[in-house]
């Protein structure tokens, strides 16, 4: 397969606008003619909803909470980027773009991350306009702040909880499109296949979470924004619902999944208490701004660490990269937290943690202006671990947090799947190898409210509307298909719950698939992915009938995925001999411990094509350019 | 710790229900309380019992989908916090714990302790927002708001929505929920412009709902895991009466 991504080319500043002039049109008068299947409500699946409603199509939007409103977008706490250079200090569009392409290593597609970089502008009036409060100063302006991976402040927030914000503003743009009559909302009801029919996305069977029926829906285009899947890690800083379904079934019908192994890992989330543990919690990578990280310098120092005197501290992060200091990308200080804990210097009960120190701001800005910037962090850290932080130092630990990987897109977010769109953290575009701080929210608003609106007509532009409806055969087989699935899983008598083989799963793909990873570690994942797998089929404990409200086999339908897809993720992270980002390879790596990539063979996207059940998917290839940013060593030193 | 445990059960909204006891041990203090019922469900599941269902998916406190009645307080004994956020340090071993669901009205039982909360989503439906569509809006750095009003938008838009202060209210009433939305849009100068269409179109659907009026109780503001303050309430009214001179 030629995996094209119908770049326009030309100079990259033009290229968007040129393309968006290029592209078809739909009538307005036409345009309440054509169904698009939505699927997610977080901060894409919601502002495309809602745009695509503005704009007079018909929208269905599903997801698998009981409001629109409770995706995980809603946890995203740090803030947005745009190159507004409000401070004044340097920043442009062209810097932005140049900073999330060196960020994301060199593996993300030029022409894409320069359009994101050049809507996130509206992103902001957008956002100001529906009502988010962004943070503002005396004399009312917007203020920023400075993140992770940047050297100027370009970073909007609403205190802790900027994500909550941005998709309350979707959301309620939705909720004005649901009483226009444009969208209409099936909230509880979970995608569970994509319906193709002659090779392109027709529809889809959902399952209604409360009754259990499965129903189907036809549409003239299907949107995915379905999220990450780092829940294949169990334990991770994702909703516990949180899933890579309706992704990989989209894949099972075709469509290529990219980079599944670019997963990233947080350096700032509330270490693991114990076994019982359900999931993370993050700590925004905010607090880096003001936060010292330390570990003690000396082995096994189990003093507290106010009695641990200044010349026996290790700011780890400061001493290795001077000019980032703390706020070094999140794949380098996590991996940095992880290799000073392996050298046994780690802090607290489990040895799996580091300090976040505060002492220094307080002393300098007073309690208050820290209480100011975090106080919601610091009262949530101290809700989990019962500490203050005000008066002794966070302990912080790396945790799984978003998948940089998603199905392979081209320029318009179109599969390779014809009707089939792909948004926000489920497609795999826009940041390489590793994301950005504050680059999450940015890129699902800029597909859905910027993005998708313009190349979506390029396609139903091409087709007749309402061609389709659920009485086609491909319906029918599809529902059958997923029919068996759920009767498959609740047959047997089994032994092991759900939660058991899903935290066995993410132990496999923690300890061999996850910071770093080998060819030994990838191999014996592989290895033992599909043993679980059939022991899962074999032994899972599942009551109840597929009908009515059943939770337990919500999670049985999405671990068993999970269960599939692991291997999928360890077997892209075999082939992919370098390391680059959140990918780091233990073989690949230069005599002072940095990622070492391989241009020469891997400056590629790898797409993976299922291939069935019992053939290796075949792997394709979309090389990727780098005519605007020089590819380099990326230092942070 | 070992826990004796009192939970609500009852299959879908017309069906009878009952509280059930559930013995669970080898609780630890730093469990969340919805782990621990994770492991009295992965007892029940080994027992071939049916698990218990409750709501929950984000477990960080923001998404407002978990929701529990402990011991007759919703999100029970933490202070400004949501179920999810309360831990098992708050409790001691031999304790008894009652768990139900939210009792409103406008909520109907699904299963166990989950409830049906879309009255929320339809208030929000009926005016929760400014009407302005994509591509539109002008530069955001035209537009100045002081500081104190855009704070006070920001204390208004916390609520997650999770609908503890109806399930606080002895008159089950939403006020609290109506008042942060109106208050969060009414303090702001984009805000304004349909200020008084918006009181009114909220209210009125939060009554066609089936909530109660506010009777002034000050319970909301108890349990509200976010601290949204009862001020907003008075500001709602304020809201309303300027509404009526609107026409």
């Amino acid at each position: 397969m030629q995996l094209d991504g119908k770049c326009p080319g030309g100079p990259i500043a033009e290229q968007w606008d040129r393309h968006k002039f290029a592209m078809k049109l739909v009538n307005p008068a036409n345009k309440r003619k054509f169904t698009i299947l939505v699927v997610g409500s977080g901060l894409a699946g919601a502002s495309a909803a809602a745009s695509l409603g503005e704009l007079g199509y018909n929208v269905e939007v599903f997801c698998y909470q009981d409001s629109t409103r409770r995706a995980h977008s809603i946890a995203a706490q740090g803030g947005i980027n745009a190159p507004k250079n409000y401070p004044n200090d340097g920043d442009s569009i062209h810097r932005l773009f140049y900073d999330t392409v060196k960020g994301g290593d060199f593996r993300s597609r030029e022409p894409n991350v320069y359009r994101l970089a050049q809507v996130s502008n509206s992103i902001i009036d957008q956002c100001v306009a529906q009502g988010v409060p962004f943070a503002r100063d005396y004399g009312g302006y917007l203020v920023n702040r400075s993140f992770g991976g940047a050297q100027v402040s370009r970073t909007f927030y609403a205190r802790g909880q900027t994500g909550q914000q941005l998709l309350l503003g979707a959301y309620q743009a939705l909720a004005r499109q649901r009483k226009a009559g444009t969208v209409h909302l099936h909230t509880r009801s979970e995608m569970l296949d994509l319906v193709l029919v002659d090779g392109e996305a027709k529809g889809i069977i959902a399952r209604d979470l409360i009754s259990g029926e499965l129903h189907s829906y036809a549409g003239d285009a299907v949107v995915l924004a379905s999220g990450g899947y780092v829940n294949v890690f169990y334990l991770s800083t994702n909703a516990m619902g949180c899933n890579v379904t309706a992704a990989y079934r989209a894949y099972k019908r075709g469509a290529c999944f990219a980079n599944p192994c670019y997963t990233q890992i947080h350096p700032t989330c509330i270490p693991v208490s114990g076994e019982h543990q359900s999931k993370l919690t993050l700590m925004s990578e905010s607090l880096r701004n003001d936060g010292r990280i330390w570990v003690p310098k000396q082995k096994g120092d189990t003093r507290r660490p106010e009695d641990i005197p200044e010349q026996d501290r290790d700011y780890y992060l400061e001493r290795k990269y001077p000019s980032f200091g703390n706020l070094a990308p999140r794949d380098i200080a996590s991996r940095a937290a992880k290799e000073a804990c392996d050298q046994g210097r780690g802090v607290g009960p489990t040895g799996y943690g580091v300090y976040l120190d505060f002492s220094d701001a307080i002393q300098r800005l007073g309690e208050t202006a820290i209480q100011e910037r975090y106080g919601n962090l610091f009262e949530m850290y101290e809700r989990i671990t019962a500490e203050n932080a005000y008066r002794q130092p966070m302990r912080i630990y790396p945790a799984p947090h978003y998948s940089m990987g998603g199905l392979w897109v081209d320029y318009n977010l179109q599969s390779n799947v014809p009707g089939l769109f792909v948004l926000g953290e489920a497609n795999f575009s826009d940041h390489g190898a590793n994301r950005l701080g504050a680059s999450a929210l940015m890129q699902g608003l800029a597909d859905g409210y910027f993005v998708i609106p313009y190349t979506i007509a390029d396609y139903l532009g091409r087709i007749a509307p309402g061609a389709v409806d659920t009485g086609h055969e491909a319906f029918q087989a599809c529902r059958e298909s997923v029919e068996k699935r759920i009767s498959g899983l609740l047959g047997g008598k089994g032994r092991q719950t759900v939660n058991e083989f899903h935290r066995r799963l993410g132990n496999i793909m923690w300890e061999d698939c996850g910071m770093a990873r080998s060819r030994e570690s990838l191999n014996r994942a592989l290895e033992q992915i599909p043993q679980l797998r059939r022991e899962f089929w074999e032994d899972v404990i599942l009551t109840g009938a597929p009908g009515g409200l059943n939770q337990e086999l919500e999670k049985a339908l999405r671990v068993a995925d999970f269960l599939e897809f692991g291997e999928l993720l360890a077997r892209d992270a075999l082939a992919r001999e370098e390391s680059c980002g959140g990918h780091f390879r233990t073989e690949y790596q230069t005599e002072e411990g940095e990622a070492m990539r391989n241009d020469k063979d891997f400056s590629h996207v790898a797409a993976w094509e299922y291939s069935g059940e019992d053939t290796a998917p075949a792997m394709h290839t979309e090389p990727l350019a780098f005519e605007n940013v020089q590819l380099a060593v990326r230092s942070y030193k | 710790m070992d826990l004796t445990l009192r939970i609500w059960r009852q299959n879908g909204a017309e069906a009878p229900g009952r509280l059930e006891e559930h013995a669970v041990t080898g609780v630890e203090p730093d469990m969340s309380f919805l782990e621990m019922l994770d492991v009295l469900n992965e007892t029940l599941l080994k027992e071939g019992r049916d698990p218990v269902t409750f709501e929950h998916d984000c477990r960080e406190g923001i998404c407002g989908s978990c929701g529990l009645v402990i011991n007759g307080i919703p999100h029970g004994p933490g202070e400004r916090s949501s179920t999810c956020q309360l831990h098992m340090r708050h409790f001691k071993s031999g304790d008894t714990i009652t768990i139900e669901p939210w009792r409103v009205h406008s909520f109907p039982i699904l299963k166990d302790l989950m409830v049906d909360r879309s009255a929320l989503d339809s208030i929000i439906q009926s005016h929760g927002y400014i009407s302005v569509s994509t591509g539109s809006p002008p530069d955001a750095g035209t537009r100045l708001i002081g500081k104190p009003e855009a704070d006070q938008a920001m204390d208004a838009a916390e609520c997650i929505g999770c609908g503890a202060c109806a399930a606080a209210c002895p008159n089950g009433s939403a006020m609290l929920f109506v008042a942060a939305k109106v208050s969060h849009l009414a303090s702001l100068p984009q805000g304004r412009i349909e200020a008084a269409e918006r009181v009114r179109d909220m209210t009125r659907t939060m009554f066609s709902c089936g909530f109660g009026n506010c009777s002034n109780h000050y319970e909301c503001e108890a349990a509200c895991p976010k601290g949204i303050s009862l001020k907003f309430i008075a500001k709602l009214n304020r809201e309303s009466l300027k509404a009526l001179f609107r026409g």
